[in-house]
């Protein structure tokens, strides 16, 4: 223990350097904005700016590229709650509940607990970092295909054991985002994979973006454009003030909302850790159990403080979570977690376990330097909420185009490529129709992004126990993930059941 | 409403029949030491699929879904012709990105919306009409790299080449 707090200790001491301390602030001031555009997330942030970080020794690259990442994660949220489109997946979950409230006038109160409870998140997170990294990274090890496979089914069963929507549509939803998802090259043969048409465009895969952005950006759109009609013209995205006494009054009801914070960072960070996992499942199981432990879990969905703080001190604990297997193991956790490893790679650090003894320096630096990010993260954050309620002030009808633009730069953004943005207005339209007849989008913008890691793990998982299934039910770590999933899918039919013998208990 | 429950099931359990006949492409079956063939996963989801949309047709018979219950109009003329506009706007304003690139087919986008769509005054069309793709342009294109379509060859040589010269 002191041991640990010396070499933290030190960390700081290289954290607060001038320098590197600047880096924070402005990797932290960065990531939020990058973050806050649609269809721009850490990985770009990350991305683009890797090769700025060669300016500076590696200490203070690294140090840079988190806070950008952490500033991401911060940002996520603002275009999740302010627009309805996640900014990265990880904030998928935090559009359910942080849209209806910003639609309620609420927008302050949404951001105001999406950064309180990313820093709650992210804090924990980094404290649990510093004393049990290396025991857990141990644990990590003895995930496998298997688990991986099984924590993927939790995350779907959470949908439709707790979605609480019309259970065919939910299915529907889910396995029509794991179908797009297997679009492009097969990961395993390399054979091209339901390319439709033969249009070259298909052989690179759907990207999760293309379909994020065309479901909750244009599809998202179209339902305003419609409600604004059927408004009279008169409606706004989002009407909200500040004022100093709103915001006391916002810290304080969140005060009362801690056990949510503290469960959403605990899980956050172990499935963090779990090697593929990351921060998108964490986020999204946080939201379902959030939704369970809740006294009233009808309010979700609906406009539920806790169902943005769950996602949110998820995410965040996952981020922080998601370095740990890259830092011990050399496994990334998240996409962005890989750019900052070839990024290490590049600087001569190799990761693994003797980088904790052999580069000390540069860990405790970086973990020192978690906790500064996250400070100033959460100070720039709260300091910029009045101006994204500002923008909210514009009318529709001059915000609609600009949000519009942001969706077709966005959808064009990752791949530079105009097939994409056609399958975007495509993907908006018919989202925008499935909405009408209540098919929950949210699930296939999810599926899509497990699903290029689902399908790997089952093909892996069933070559290595010669087409059984049993292997899912026998290994010590995956049995329980999978009996809860099962469980968990069995429970809309388990409460069909219960009522229909009551009724009938009722009759006789 | 009811009709469109029904139609949007059965149009959606024929594109399952479709990706479940897709991924007989690859091999679906078990092949000897590689696994599962690649088309295994997507054809059994798509088979989820097609069983979901037999559910949500015997919901529809049943009446046990709250869009098949529903007496309202799935969409009335006014709402067909509002959010058609703003479709068609947008499929206008991609096909054009080939021809004058985003930053000719911006400002007639945001002429379009502002001043037709959402009757402001001709200043504020005019100013957002200048400001968003000079914003973008120095936002997307010089900042972050990220090269936006720029339509026909003589459109990006005449205008953009000394642009570039001046700014990267």
């Amino acid at each position: 223990m002191a041991e640990i707090l010396t070499l933290l200790w030190g960390g700081f001491l290289v954290a607060f350097q001038p320098l590197n301390l600047m880096l924070i602030i402005f990797g932290c001031t960065v990531g939020l904005f990058i973050g806050a555009m649609p269809g721009l997330g850490s990985v770009n942030g990350v991305a683009i700016l890797l090769p700025l970080t060669f300016l500076v020794p590696p200490t203070g690259a690294i140090i840079f590229l988190a806070a950008i990442y952490y500033g991401a994660m911060y940002g996520g949220a603002i275009s999740s709650i302010m627009l309805g489109i996640p900014g990265a997946s990880t904030a998928v979950a935090t559009t359910f509940d942080g849209r209806p409230l910003a639609k309620q006038g609420l927008a302050d109160k949404a951001l105001t607990a999406a950064a309180v409870a990313s820093f709650v998140g992210g804090t924990i997170s980094v404290v649990l970092f510093t004393f049990f990294a290396p025991p857990l990274a141990h644990v990590a090890l003895f995930f496998g295909a298997p688990e991986e496979f099984s924590l993927m089914m939790l995350a779907f069963a959470t949908f439709v054991g707790l979605g609480g929507d019309d259970i065919a549509k939910t299915l529907f939803s889910i396995c029509v985002g794991l179908v797009l998802s297997a679009v492009g090259l097969d990961i395993i043969s390399g054979e091209p994979r339901l390319v439709f048409g033969d249009i070259p465009g298909f052989m690179r895969g759907i990207n999760f973006l293309v379909l994020a952005i065309g479901i909750y950006g244009i599809g998202e759109m179209l339902w305003t454009v419609e409600e604004n009609y059927k408004a009279g013209g008169k409606s706004m995205l989002s009407k909200a003030v500040v004022t100093v006494s709103r915001t006391v009054k916002n810290l304080k009801e969140l005060l009362g909302m801690w056990k949510t914070m503290l469960m959403g960072s605990f899980l956050g960070y172990f499935v963090g850790i779990l090697p593929a996992a990351g921060a998108t499942p964490g986020s999204l199981m946080s939201y379902g159990i959030a939704k369970q432990i809740a006294p009233d879990p009808d309010k979700f969905g609906k406009g539920a403080v806790e169902g943005v703080i769950a996602p949110e001190a998820a995410n965040n604990a996952a981020s922080t979570g998601s370095m740990l297997p890259m830092l011990t193991l050399g496994i990334p956790g998240s996409p962005t977690t890989a750019i900052l490893l070839g990024g290490m790679v590049i600087w001569g650090l190799e990761p693994g376990p003797l980088l904790f003894t052999q580069n000390a320096d540069f860990v405790w630096g970086l973990i020192a330097s978690l906790y500064a990010a996250n400070l100033f993260a959460v100070i720039i954050n709260v300091a910029f909420i009045p101006v994204f309620i500002w923008v909210l002030k514009m009318p529709f009808t001059l915000l609609a185009p600009i949000i519009f633009l942001l969706c077709l730069i966005g959808g064009y953004a990752p791949t530079q490529s105009m097939h994409d943005v056609w399958l975007m207005i495509l993907f908006g339209i018919v989202g925008y129709l499935l909405r009408k007849l209540e098919y929950p989008l949210a699930p296939a913008v999810l599926a899509i992004v497990l699903g290029p890691l689902a399908e790997p793990a089952l093909r892996q998982s069933l070559l290595i126990s010669n087409g059984s299934f049993e292997i899912f039910f026998t290994r010590a770590y995956s049995a329980p993930i999978m009996i809860s999933a099962l469980i968990l899918l069995a429970l809309p039919l388990l409460k069909l059941l219960a009522r229909q013998m009551k009724r009938k208990r009722s009759q006789a | 409403m009811r009709k469109a429950e029904l139609t949007m099931a059965i149009v959606m359990g024929i594109f399952s029949l479709y990706l479940m006949w897709k991924s007989t492409e690859l091999e679906i079956g078990w092949i000897q030491g590689e696994g599962p063939g690649g088309g295994a996963w997507p054809f059994w989801l798509a088979t989820v699929m097609l069983i979901s949309c037999i559910f949500i047709i015997v919901n529809w018979v049943r009446k046990a879904s709250p869009p098949s219950r529903s007496a309202e109009v799935f969409m009335d003329r006014g709402t067909l012709i509002a959010v058609g506009l703003v479709a068609g706007s947008l499929i206008v304003t991609v096909a054009l990105f080939y021809v004058i690139g985003v930053y000719g087919a911006l400002p007639l986008f945001m002429i379009f919306y502002v001043r037709f769509l959402g009757r402001h005054t001709w200043p504020v069309t005019a100013a957002m009409a200048t400001i968003t793709p000079v914003a973008t342009f120095f936002f997307f294109d010089i900042a972050l790299k990220i090269t936006l379509p720029k339509g026909l060859p003589i459109v990006e040589e005449t205008i953009f080449y000394p642009l570039y010269k001046i700014f990267l």
